[in-house]
């Protein structure tokens, strides 16, 4: 589904990552982890196009995406969350989660003053399938609110209905469990569960362990912007190199 | 948590419209043109009529530009220029050239849109303040141009401009030239609110909000803001040179940056992504130099209380935050 060969991204002399390669097989939840600053975040923004890549190959089933712009890529149907909430708080609700479904619909600005014909359907039919995947991830009392009255745990759960939205192949979360509580960082992983269960291919960037352990089917360390192992959750969880370079000593709480 | 236990699919069900919002929309547009249509029996003489119709001018403007400021937040400080276009191209097609005045102005128009087109591919590859620079420059030109080439425009003593025809029809008084301008008003309007209310519109809204994740759902960002900046150029355009033909005599300060910066201004005080806003503001800051002439001398001082007033108290413009307090009074 997913090959990234030799991938590095340098920033002035910061390599953030560097050579870094590895391949996400179809209908798998496989996640990046690392300490802060490893290049986990770069890793995501250099597969959905918002950087370029100093070096390295990204290929998306079968085709090479490498330097491709963000939007070009969407239309490949791969879609992502961001850490920092990216949630257009000028608008509802709905309508943020409509925008995901945004090259399915004749969106020429004469279209929509002129109100082409099946535009006003089509944008029905696209406010019911919003309105049901608000419900899907658990914000159906947030439908019809602007989005800037919604709570941080309800915004991290909009994004990912808005990618939803775009009916995507491969989804790329980050860190959708971050300033989450225990019962909200459940619901998360019961959520991802569900996607994965339906077909979806999941890249999970992620810090709460528990979490990771228990829905990944591969994992792949990263740090200081190098692959430094890569495993099934077991085998990460044991290996001596990740214990003592990401977690500085025992694992906790696993 | 939902109980569905994969995505929904794409459905046929019908989603819940804003239908309150519809109606809403559908009482306001009837009130307005209630208004428009009786406003021509209650207003006394030639002079009210002039000045209803410099509100409609600014109305239709200040719609256009909020298109681009407020609800794309994309920033221009040259409007004044593209409607000096409009109207300097609309004169001197018709006067040396001797076109129909209808093909100038569709001419002058286009002009004006391509400039615009080019202007924005240039710069709105970049992110950032640079197209408020840029059209800051290039309304600065476009009025050095109209002052120095004397020759063509009349300099700073301004040139007067043919009357207006139209399919045979010769239009003049400010009677007929309401009529047009109320016309193009309710237009103006009801083209606004369907775009707004379009995926286009929630495209545009959608990169003012957050524009890595508006690229990220696959909106190209720079085709959208070249396209609203090329609309709302090419409309200001138009307006310029129905306005020429209207006033029948122009001077190059209505291509001066002043004039820029009043009709953001309308946007501004009147609401930001707001369509009445708009109107509410060109109505506001044409009227308020007419109220407040009886104060000579403090006029300025009264305007500019009123603008920082409106600014500390409502920050959104006048419109959204009356409506904002009309909504919670009925919650």
């Amino acid at each position: 589904m997913l090959k990234i060969e030799n991938l590095s991204r340098s920033f002035g002399g910061v390599h953030a990552v560097q050579g870094v390669s590895f391949e996400v097989p179809q209908g798998v939840v496989y996640s990046v982890i690392g300490p802060n600053g490893a290049g986990k975040t770069t890793l995501f923004n250099l597969i959905t196009g918002i950087y370029t890549p100093t070096a390295g190959h990204i290929t998306l089933q079968g085709e090479s995406i490498g330097g491709m712009a963000p939007n070009v890529l969407a239309a490949r149907r791969m879609s992502r969350t961001f850490q920092n909430l990216q949630v257009c708080m000028n608008l509802s609700a709905v309508e943020n989660v409509m925008i995901g479904a945004h090259l399915g619909l004749n969106s020429r600005l004469f279209a929509g003053m002129f109100r082409w014909p099946g535009l006003i359907g089509a944008d029905r039919v696209c406010r019911a399938r919003a309105e049901e995947l608000l419900a899907f991830v658990g914000c159906e009392k947030y439908i019809g609110l602007q989005a800037n009255s919604m709570p941080y745990g309800a915004l991290k759960r909009l994004e990912i209905a808005r990618a939803l939205a775009a009916d995507p192949v491969i989804l790329l979360l980050d860190e959708p469990a971050a300033g989450l509580n225990n019962t909200e960082t459940h619901e998360v992983e019961q959520l991802i569960q569900k996607l994965a269960d339906s077909g979806i291919t999941i890249v999970l960037v992620e810090h709460d362990m528990k979490l990771v352990m228990n829905i990944s089917d591969s994992i792949l360390v990263l740090n200081y912007g190098k692959k430094l192992a890569e495993g099934l959750p077991e085998e990460i969880r044991t290996n001596p190199e990740v214990i003592t370079a990401y977690l500085g000593g025992e694992m906790e709480g696993v | 948590m939902s109980t569905m236990t994969s995505p929904p699919a794409v459905t046929s069900r019908q989603g819940s419209a804003p239908k309150s919002w519809m109606s809403s929309r559908f009482t306001a547009i009837a009130i307005l043109i209630a208004v428009l249509a009786l406003l021509p029996l209650v207003l006394p003489n030639a002079f009210y009529f002039d000045l209803v119709i410099r509100i409609m001018i600014n109305a239709v403007i200040a719609i256009a530009l909020n298109l681009l400021i407020g609800y794309t937040g994309q920033i221009s400080l040259g409007h004044a220029g593209f409607f000096g276009i409009g109207a300097y191209g609309s004169a001197i097609l018709t006067a040396r050239y001797n076109m129909p005045p209808l093909l100038s102005l569709a001419i002058a128009t286009l002009a004006a849109a391509a400039l615009a087109w080019l202007v924005a591919g240039a710069i709105l590859r970049l992110k950032g303040h640079y197209l408020a620079m840029a059209t800051l420059g290039l309304g600065i030109i476009i009025s050095i141009i109209l002052n120095n080439e004397a020759a063509w425009t009349g300099g700073p003593d301004g040139m007067s401009v043919d009357t207006f025809r139209m399919f045979g029809l010769r239009l003049a008084g400010e009677q007929s030239w309401y009529w047009m301008f109320a016309g193009l008003l309710v237009a103006s309007i009801v083209l606004a609110q369907n775009l707004v209310d379009s995926p286009a519109g929630r495209a545009l809204q959608a990169l003012h909000g957050s524009e890595v994740a508006a690229s990220v759902v696959g909106i190209d960002t720079a085709a959208f803001k070249t396209r609203v900046f090329v609309v709302s150029a090419g409309t200001t355009a138009a307006m310029g040179g129905l306005a020429a033909f209207y006033m029948g005599f122009i001077t190059p300060n209505l291509a001066a940056f002043q004039h820029s910066i009043e009709l953001m201004t309308m946007v501004v005080v009147g609401g930001m992504a707001s369509v009445y806003g708009s109107v509410f503001g060109a109505a506001l800051l044409s009227l308020l130099p007419q109220a407040l002439a009886r104060v000579e001398g403090w006029e300025t001082v009264i305007f500019g209380f009123i603008l920082v007033g409106t600014m500390i108290f409502m920050p959104r413009g006048i419109v959204p935050s009356i409506a904002a307090l009309l909504r919670k009074k009925d919650a």
